[in-house]
């Protein structure tokens, strides 16, 4: 330290801005402000599939002459509409997740990501009575396949989200794994489910309202 | 802030690699100037497998008549040829190799924003790129209806050589998907204290206006390969037009994606030019924002022209016209960096190293390349000579003349630093001289073949273009031959070359403060910046040490 006009104070300040790992920690710590940061640029990406498919679709509805094509079966509003209210809620109900993490409450987050994953759960079981109830199958038309790849894709994300969820569950059993302090992957699984949940409603408005 | 001056390191304190560490490259690392060097190294081998197809390809072309394989391998060649060259080469070498390896040391941090993740995106390159090449062992052999896999012709080929070629292109782009999130964030929030966007290093801003296109366009192509195979297996009909499906939205959904891509492959590229002109200029260089700017004007510009691949697919005219004119627009940033890179230069102390030479070569190249599309941008033009040889010469000049011979500068620019070692200058040259006459020959007549009508992607033509496409065939040959002394060269150096000082061609950027190769945590402590990164021979710092100071200590480096 010969010369070095450094003193311990700074030195302190230099560590937290993320240098403190400079001998002994190892490159595998990632950098823990800015993974919110990178989750948002991933959610960029994520909406670029969707606005790609979304374009698609819109794309063939203006070049197709009838839309949707002559024969396809009036889509029931009722079952998709309740549906949809059960995840748009579900979006309110994980964020008193987080709430109750910023006061340390572990039970808290147990309780509303349980119901979170439940209601996401019922979700995916009224699709799937949907599915099994539609009159027409994948290949039937183009609005068909469309309809099914885009509200399927969709179905992929929420059944991804619940096993974030579970995976957030599975943690918090350890104590102290998450605190007011240490909260990332139960902010990031918050995160992900509002942006499923907005992708619904544009779905929605899409596929069932237009 | 008080500075420590630092003493240049002699020779036997540099650190020694341990033996051993060789094993390092092959496992999963997280540093990320090892991640670095294993795309550079990974996507060579498939520029070399690339290159194999591609000969095999003009093996087939040196006569009219199909001898060499057979059509349906033949179609299987070029397909595959481009797939490699794009996905495995150009891509994960630009923005994979050189963005990883460089933007920590640039940005004077330790690592990328999320090392793990970094390592993650690299390691679904392999896998990718086998499952491709495994596709030729196959019963109904690989993809064959060109790398645009246009249905429905690649709905009406081998259905197994058109899913692993799908599969494939999902995993390479989900890994370049990875990357870009993780070179935004080092970009955006690692930059060393005191760099600010306006003086980092021109190749950030590249690589920063690459990573948007990743980010934007890449989910795009994701979006109708899923589409596509549902065609391919479930038997829908979205871009089936005998299905009532609509094949000219594939098209778009491609373009929006392949033709940014061709930023993708280039924008790192002008980044790295951007940092070899002045340091072997000895110039500072020219008109700092104005490159920085123009690239994210690229970028932008490059979003909105997908089009015009798609005029004559019964785009409507007025649609036409609009990306004709935006097409044009992107000439003048481009012309911007160029006559920039031109000042540079201008009235430099040029040093001709190999380095030098591919960067000279490249922007040459490149304006050839960059001149042509101007001309196919044309919509009248363009008709004329859509699907022919012209559009083949085209795009080589960009992609073999810009980002190739761009990629061979930086890796000559840059391999003291990442290995520790000196290249052999002459055998760069040499290098160099194959390399420039091998392309011309092989792809400067293509023009004037695409010019006559010689159509593309057939493996048959007409015999009165048969002398000028054995010409064509005599440069791929060169060009074949040309990489033999490139890899005898980085071999042997890599191994004993001469070692290699911290700032072998007195560069100004960060990189050069650290010995060769950088310490495993790269820096200290966050360096401070003494110098701009391209004040070469500017006034006020006439007198002073004509190197920028970090504060790095060589006891720091030893005991790491």
């Amino acid at each position: 330290m010969q010369g070095s006009t450094v003193n311990s104070e700074q030195t302190i300040a230099v560590a937290q801005n993320g240098y403190s790992d400079g001998h002994g920690a190892s490159h595998l710590e990632d950098h823990p402000d800015h993974r919110i940061f990178g989750l948002y640029m991933f959610f960029v990406a994520e909406s670029f599939i969707f606005l790609g498919l979304f374009a698609a679709y819109l794309t063939f509805r203006a070049v197709t002459p009838e839309w949707p094509p002559e024969g396809t079966p009036e889509l029931e509003l009722l079952l998709p509409g309740i549906n949809s209210l059960i995840l748009i809620s579900s979006s309110f109900v994980i964020h008193k997740a987080e709430d109750a993490i910023k006061e340390n409450d572990v039970k808290g987050v147990q309780l509303w990501f349980a119901i979170t994953a439940a209601m996401g759960a019922l979700f995916l079981v009224g699709q799937g009575y949907e599915y099994a109830h539609l009159e027409f199958g994948l290949t039937t038309n183009l609005f068909a396949s469309t309809f099914y790849v885009l509200t399927g894709f969709h179905g992929l994300h929420v059944a991804f989200g619940l096993l974030l969820m579970g995976s957030v569950l599975w943690r918090s059993r350890q104590e102290g794994h998450y605190s007011a302090e240490s909260r990332f992957g139960i902010e990031a699984a918050e995160l992900y489910w509002h942006f499923v949940d907005v992708i619904w409603i544009l779905l929605f408005i899409l596929l069932y309202l237009l | 802030m008080a500075q420590t001056q630092v003493r240049p390191l002699v020779e036997d304190e540099l650190p020694q690699e341990p033996k051993g560490e060789w094993k390092k490259y092959f496992t999963f690392n997280t540093d990320h100037k090892v991640i670095g060097i294993q795309y550079l190294v990974t996507s060579f081998i498939f520029f070399l497998i690339g290159g194999a197809l591609a000969t095999g390809v003009r093996l087939e072309l040196a006569t009219p008549e199909v001898d060499f394989v057979s059509r349906e391998l033949y179609n299987q060649l070029f397909t595959i040829h481009a797939t490699v060259m794009i996905f495995l080469w150009i891509v994960p070498a630009g923005t994979g190799a050189f963005g990883n390896y460089l933007l920590p040391l640039l940005l004077g941090c330790n690592d990328m924003a999320f090392p793990r993740l970094n390592a993650i995106a690299f390691w679904m390159i392999p896998p990718g790129g086998v499952l491709l090449m495994s596709s030729f062992f196959i019963n109904e052999g690989a993809a064959a209806s060109g790398w645009t896999s246009y249905p429905p012709l690649s709905l009406m080929n081998g259905k197994s050589g058109e899913l692993i070629w799908i599969l494939s292109v999902l995993v390479l782009g989900t890994s370049s998907i990875l990357g870009a999130i993780n070179f935004l964030t080092t970009i955006i929030k690692m930059r060393t204290p005191g760099m600010k966007f306006n003086n980092m290093p021109l190749f950030c801003w590249a690589m920063f206006a690459a990573s948007i296109l990743i980010l934007v366009s890449t989910p795009v192509l994701a979006g109708a390969l899923i589409l596509l195979s549902f065609d391919l297996l479930a038997g829908t009909s979205v871009f089936n037009p005998s299905g009532g499906g609509d094949p000219v939205v594939y098209q778009h959904m491609f373009w929006f994606y392949s033709h940014p891509a061709v930023y993708i492959m280039i924008l790192p590229v002008f980044g790295t030019i951007s940092e070899i002109l002045p340091v072997h200029s000895r110039k500072p260089i020219f008109g700092y924002l104005a490159i920085a700017y123009s690239s994210l004007a690229i970028s932008f510009l490059g979003l909105i022209v997908w089009a015009h691949h798609m005029f004559t697919s019964g785009t409507p005219a007025w649609l036409r016209m609009f990306f004709m004119i935006a097409t044009m627009v992107i000439a003048v940033p481009t012309g911007i960096k160029v006559f920039s890179w031109l000042a540079t230069i201008w009235g430099g102390k040029l040093r001709l190293n190999s380095a030098m030479l591919f960067a000279m070569g490249f922007v040459s190249m490149f304006v050839i390349g960059g001149l042509s599309g101007v001309m196919v941008a044309s919509v009248p033009f363009d008709i004329h000579v859509h699907d022919t040889y012209f559009v083949v010469a085209h795009l080589h000049y960009v992609l073999f003349g810009g980002s190739v011979f761009g990629l061979y500068a930086s890796i000559y620019h840059w391999f003291p630093k990442m290995t520790g070692r000196m290249i052999n200058e002459t055998w760069g040259r040499i290098h160099f001289v194959l390399t420039l006459v091998g392309f011309n020959l092989c792809f400067l007549p293509m023009h004037y073949l695409g010019l006559m009508g010689m159509p593309r992607r057939v493996a048959e033509y007409d015999p009165q273009f048969a002398t000028i496409n054995t010409i064509c065939s005599i440069g791929s040959y060169i060009l074949a031959v040309s990489t033999i002394p490139f890899l005898v060269n980085a071999v042997v150096c890599w191994r004993s070359g001469e070692k290699a000082p911290a700032n072998p061609w007195d560069g100004l950027t960060l990189e050069w403060t650290l010995s060769s190769p950088p310490p495993e945590h790269n820096f200290p402590t966050p360096p401070v910046l003494k110098t701009g990164p391209y004040d070469y021979g500017v006034r006020e710092r006439r007198g002073s040490k004509k190197r920028p100071i970090s504060k790095l200590r060589a006891s720091d480096i030893l005991s790491n």
